[in-house]
């Protein structure tokens, strides 16, 4: 019988409860007395220059409040960059001011250069439209190639090439990879878009600034996925005021997949707003606004090259990469095309060599940073695209090519040429399993009634690893972090036994609220509904690094089970004196502290009212309480990896693609919910299959943005994907955290999408189109059709 | 949405004479208007609701065997109370937008907003229906004028819409992948008098009808009487979601496709 609590079960989502019957309190739910509202006005055209704006008509309307522009920002701190990427010749990355409010230019369509405060949103909207903005406006910069070549034209005037930086890794492979694929037996070339993608959080973002004048302090609501980094951001950078003058409350957030990572300059401007009018100040963005002011993800050109046998070994991977950045500098969007990315290229595949080169972009656009998988699904897609390409040239099966050249068992811990050092995995494993499941052998019988209804049917494999669990501070920092990358745990006991933890970890949608509770319940033998959760308030919580790049529960559980280790030990303490036993005769199990070879036991309960009622309590020596902190910086990164397979049937009429099934293999290394690591490769594997078949961001070439709104920018819908087949048995546990932990959030959309697309490709070859070697993504209707045509 | 006021007349002439005021507009199902008026891109002194009039709504069958449809009709009431009598009309209803879409949106409001990838063009077109206002009857191949263009004057109220009902008829849509509108839709009608067949969605004019199309099925009504006839791509749109010979060619794949579910 599968277990019904603790680690490894399926427990029901208590977070969902409220969620489901309309009980969450998201920021836009807070109605605070006295607020006012704020409407941004944002900029029309891609690029121009600020001569003037006259918001005098605006600041007489009826109930306008106040209005500030650029010049009100102008003195105070730009939002920084939290990784220095240094180019191939040593020289730092290009990295330009990004005020709260644009200052001197607008940069990108919806780029915000005005806001007006008023008691209504009404007026506050209308008044908005008031606002005379002279905005001469100059050519826009959207093509990469051609922001790089026009030197004449800038996004940032100091800025001569809209270069950010030329990074090259590792530049010592980089002679020894050309030497290789100049001398190799065979050399597969692929051109190909990583399309970029609006990530869409069903909620928008939405901030609420409080000033408090009789203390001082400052309080910012926030759809955030990383309240602390906002805070020190704001406060440190931004702002220039005391970071404990600062809260910053992350309530219930729904969804940020990336986008929510980040501090944005409207959080400082519903502040300072609140500060100047001495009331609560509250936005909510409008879904346009999101679409034109939330960091994108993906926008890559790459060019990569596979040098090898003719028998499919792998002898090298050459890529060079642009990377779009966007207008500004989002907070991690130089490490996302970089370490995020070029350390992946290796794959799971024992490739003797690689060198990676990524020139990152600026342009009159929407900034780019990190969306689910962030670098990883980039790198992801050019290998397994490639590699498909390959085999298709010289006649090679794909499933043998893979295991031919997967890293094996024996060979862990293994160093790649990109630098990573993957401490455990089984790719043979995951792939056996996932052909299995997919019923390679039938595909044959499958293809032929596809057939029989007008349809072409091909069947796409993708090997994915990634790096995830972010991140080792020490590394990192080497690598040009500017933050530490571990998190924290408090867990609180209180006297009546029940208990608290305050993590570092955001949850908005994950989960978290049930499965560290399950860890919590586990390791203490408390039964889970005396655990509580508490998350995001950083009044509250200890300092964490939030939640991103699958890490709350390999860095954030590993400190949840580090302070559960301290609390066991103190309560041994405790119970030793209670027990009249020496300390290292104590054993903790199934919740009761006990003599080694005697019946005398007290329990976890009795334990902590001691703690809080010390009257039997060896005060000399401890101290009461039974509170524990701890920090954990991982070791190294996690490898979370597994091998997918799609099969989908392409209608040649119309060149509409159907997903008929997607099958996931993964090696999540032990699992801590079944229920909730299934529910996040659903989402993941939705997502890549949006990204593969429907999601466009497409910028004319006056940088209007043309998919706008969901009337032309294609989310995937419960009828674009099937019913999928999802297995974790494969587990290699983690070597290095306490909880043999991987991660699972991004794992669905790194390693779809090449999925997908690799079945396309698959249909219509058999279907006869052998001209079709590539369609990049997304992989539409109208794409598939014309590349039919030739 | 900026200010303004708000009526909901219970009879035809109550709701003419308030649409006679200045700058005031007529609200069906809101679908289109009400998201304009968010983005403030519509500011109308009055609103005059045609929801609240009884004579308006409902579907039933007139003397001379048409389906009769009132103008303040939601979609949804189209697809269970037509599906009978008119089971293709039905169908394309029952495919327009999602269920609150179907609940609010009306088939007047659709036809006199008459936006170039709208269902209901196509239907009304390819049956050859009847558009009565509360001042006389249009004929379908009259009312259509292009893009968001009707024959309708200012304040013009359609009353009810009347369709006659083919021997065989079938409506096949490919979706634009965002908005599900028509990418190219494709209504087919066999009638005694012969086989139409009309457009939406494809072309820069709006809905239009295919007469080639119309004169070989009329021969012989079969996807293979079209089989060797190509629709040009000059006039068609081009878009994010399509180029102007892929729409060419799903109009043709769209009628054979329609005419096989006939």
């Amino acid at each position: 019988m599968p277990k019904d609590h603790g680690i490894g079960a399926s427990v029901k989502r208590r977070e969902d409860v409220r969620f489901l019957m309309g009980l969450g309190k998201y920021t836009d739910d807070m109605a605070i007395a006295g607020q006012a509202h704020a409407v941004f006005v944002r900029s029309q055209v891609a690029h121009g220059r600020i001569n003037k704006i006259d918001a005098s008509d605006a600041a007489a309307m009826p109930g306008v409040l106040c209005v500030l522009t650029g010049e009100d920002f102008k003195d105070v701190g730009g939002n920084p960059t939290g990784w220095l990427i240094n180019s191939r010749d040593g020289t730092p990355m290009r990295e330009p001011k990004r005020p709260a409010l644009a200052h001197g230019k607008v940069r990108h369509v919806g780029d915000a250069y005005a806001v007006v405060i008023a008691e209504t949103y009404a007026q506050a909207k209308e008044a908005a439209e008031a606002i005379v903005a002279d905005i001469e406006e100059l050519p826009a910069i959207v093509d990469m190639a051609a922001a790089v070549a026009d030197t004449s034209n800038r996004v940032h005037d100091e800025i001569p090439d809209n270069l950010c930086y030329d990074w090259g890794w590792i530049e010592d492979n980089r002679a020894a990879v050309d030497e290789a694929i100049r001398n190799a037996p065979h050399v597969t070339t692929l051109e190909l878009v990583n399309n970029r993608l609006v990530p869409n959080a069903m909620e928008p973002r939405a901030s609420i600034g409080e000033y408090f004048p009789g203390t001082g302090d400052y309080k910012l609501t926030t759809t955030s996925q990383n309240p602390h980094l906002t805070r020190l951001l704001i406060a440190a950078f931004v702002m220039g005021i005391p970071e404990n003058k600062l809260t910053v409350v992350a309530p219930d957030v729904g969804g940020g997949f990336g986008s929510k990572i980040y501090h944005y300059g409207e959080e400082a401007v519903v502040l300072t707003a609140a500060r100047k009018l001495g009331r609560p100040v509250r936005w909510t963005a409008e879904r346009s606004e999101s679409f034109l002011s939330d960091a994108h993800g993906r926008d890559h050109v790459t060019k990569i090259e596979l040098a090898c046998e003719k028998d499919g070994t792998f002898i090298a991977f050459r890529t060079e990469t642009m990377a779009n950045v966007g207008a500004y500098l989002s907070n991690f969007a130089t490490v996302t095309p970089t370490f995020l990315h070029g350390t992946l290229m290796a794959g799971p595949y024992k490739v003797p060599n690689v060198y990676v080169n990524v020139k990152t972009v600026f342009t009159n656009t929407a900034p780019v940073d990190a969306y689910r998988g962030a670098g990883r699904p980039e790198a992801t897609y050019s290998l397994e695209r490639v590699i498909d390409k390959m085999c298709r040239e010289l006649g090679l099966d794909p499933f043998e090519v893979r295991r031919k050249n997967f890293i094996t068992t024996d060979m862990f811990p293994y160093t790649t040429p990109v630098g990573l050092a993957y401490d455990t995995g089984d790719y043979h494993a995951t792939l056996d399993k996932a052909m299995e499941m997919a019923d390679v052998a039938g595909f044959e019988a499958r293809r032929a009634a596809s057939a029989a209804k007008g349809k072409l049917r091909g069947m796409g494999l993708s090997t994915w690893i990634e790096a995830c669990g972010i991140a080792p501070s020490h590394l990192v920092g080497i690598l040009g972090s500017r933050v530490g990358l571990y998190d924290a745990a408090t867990v609180r006991v209180n006297a009546t036994g029940n208990i608290s933890v305050m993590t570092g970890a955001h949850s908005h949608g994950q989960g978290h609220e049930t499965v560290f509770a399950q860890i919590v319940a586990d390791k203490l033998g408390v039964p889970e509904s005396s655990v509580e959760i508490v998350h995001g308030d950083t009044s509250k919580i200890p300092f964490g690094m939030g939640s991103y790049g699958s890490r709350s529960l390999a860095v954030c559980g590993s400190a949840v089970t580090k302070a559960i280790d301290k609390i066991v030990a103190k309560g041994k303490k405790i119970a030793a004196h209670m027990l009249e036993a020496a300390e290292e005769d104590i054993a903790f199990e199934n919740g009761s502290f006990t003599v080694a070879g005697t019946d005398k036991a007290k329990s976890f309960g009795e334990i902590a009212f001691s703690a809080y009622v010390p009257h039997n309590y060896p005060l000399e020596t401890l101290e009461p309480g039974l509170e524990e902190t701890a920090f954990y910086d991982p070791a190294n990164f996690t490898y979370p990896a597994g091998a997918y397979i799609c099969e989908v049937e392409v209608d040649a009429e119309t060149g509409k693609v159907d997903v008929a099934a997607f099958h996931c293999a993964d090696d999540f290394g032990n699992i801590m919910n079944p229920m909730v690591v299934e529910g996040q490769v659903h989402g993941g594997v939705g997502q890549g299959i949006g990204q593969a078949l429907c999601e466009n961001t497409v910028y004319d070439e006056n940088g209007q943005l043309l998919s706008g709104s969901y009337m032309d920018y294609a989310m995937p819908r419960a009828d674009d994907v099937p019913f999928y087949n999802v297995d974790y048995s494969c587990q290699t546990p983690c070597t290095h955290n306490p909880l043999g932990a991987k991660g699972c959030g991004e794992a669905g959309a790194i390693g779809s999408p090449p999925a997908v697309v690799n079945a396309v490709i698959d249909a219509l070859q058999r279907g006869g189109h052998t001209h079709v070697t590539h369609i990049d993504m997304p992989v539409s209707p109208a794409r598939v059709w014309a590349a039919i045509q030739g | 949405m900026y200010a303004f006021d708000f009526e909901k007349p219970k009879t035809v002439a109550e709701a003419a004479a308030a649409l006679a005021r200045e700058d005031a507009m007529p609200l069906g199902g809101g679908q289109t208007l009400i998201p304009s008026l968010k983005q403030h891109l519509a500011a109308p002194s009055a609103l005059v609701s045609l929801t609240g009039i009884a004579e308006m709504r409902g579907v039933c069958t007139g003397d001379d065997g048409a389906l009769c449809v009132g103008g303040a009709t939601p979609h949804a009431a189209v697809a269970a109370d037509a599906a009978g009598k008119y089971p293709a009309l039905a169908a394309l209803a029952g495919n327009i937008g999602d269920p609150a879409v179907r609940n609010r949106g009306t088939i007047g409001g659709s036809l006199a907003n008459n936006d170039p990838a709208a269902d209901y063009p196509a239907a009304v077109l390819g049956s050859g229906a009847t558009i009565v206002t509360n001042n006389r009857a249009i004929a379908a191949d009259d009312f259509f004028e292009g893009l968001f263009t009707t024959a309708l004057e200012p304040g013009e109220i359609i009353v009810e819409v009347r369709f006659p009902v083919p021997e065989r008829a079938a409506y096949a849509k490919f979706q634009q992948p965002a908005s599900r509108f028509a990418l190219t839709g494709v209504f087919v009608a066999k009638t005694a008098d012969g086989v139409r067949v009309a457009v939406t969605g494809a072309s820069e004019d709006g809905v239009f009808r295919w007469a080639e199309a119309e004169e070989a099925l009329s021969e012989n009504f079969s996807a293979d009487a079209i089989a060797g006839l190509s629709v040009s791509a000059e006039g068609m749109v081009g878009d994010l979601h399509g180029t102007p010979a892929y729409r060419a060619n799903l109009v043709k794949v769209m009628t054979q496709r329609a005419v096989r579910s006939a």
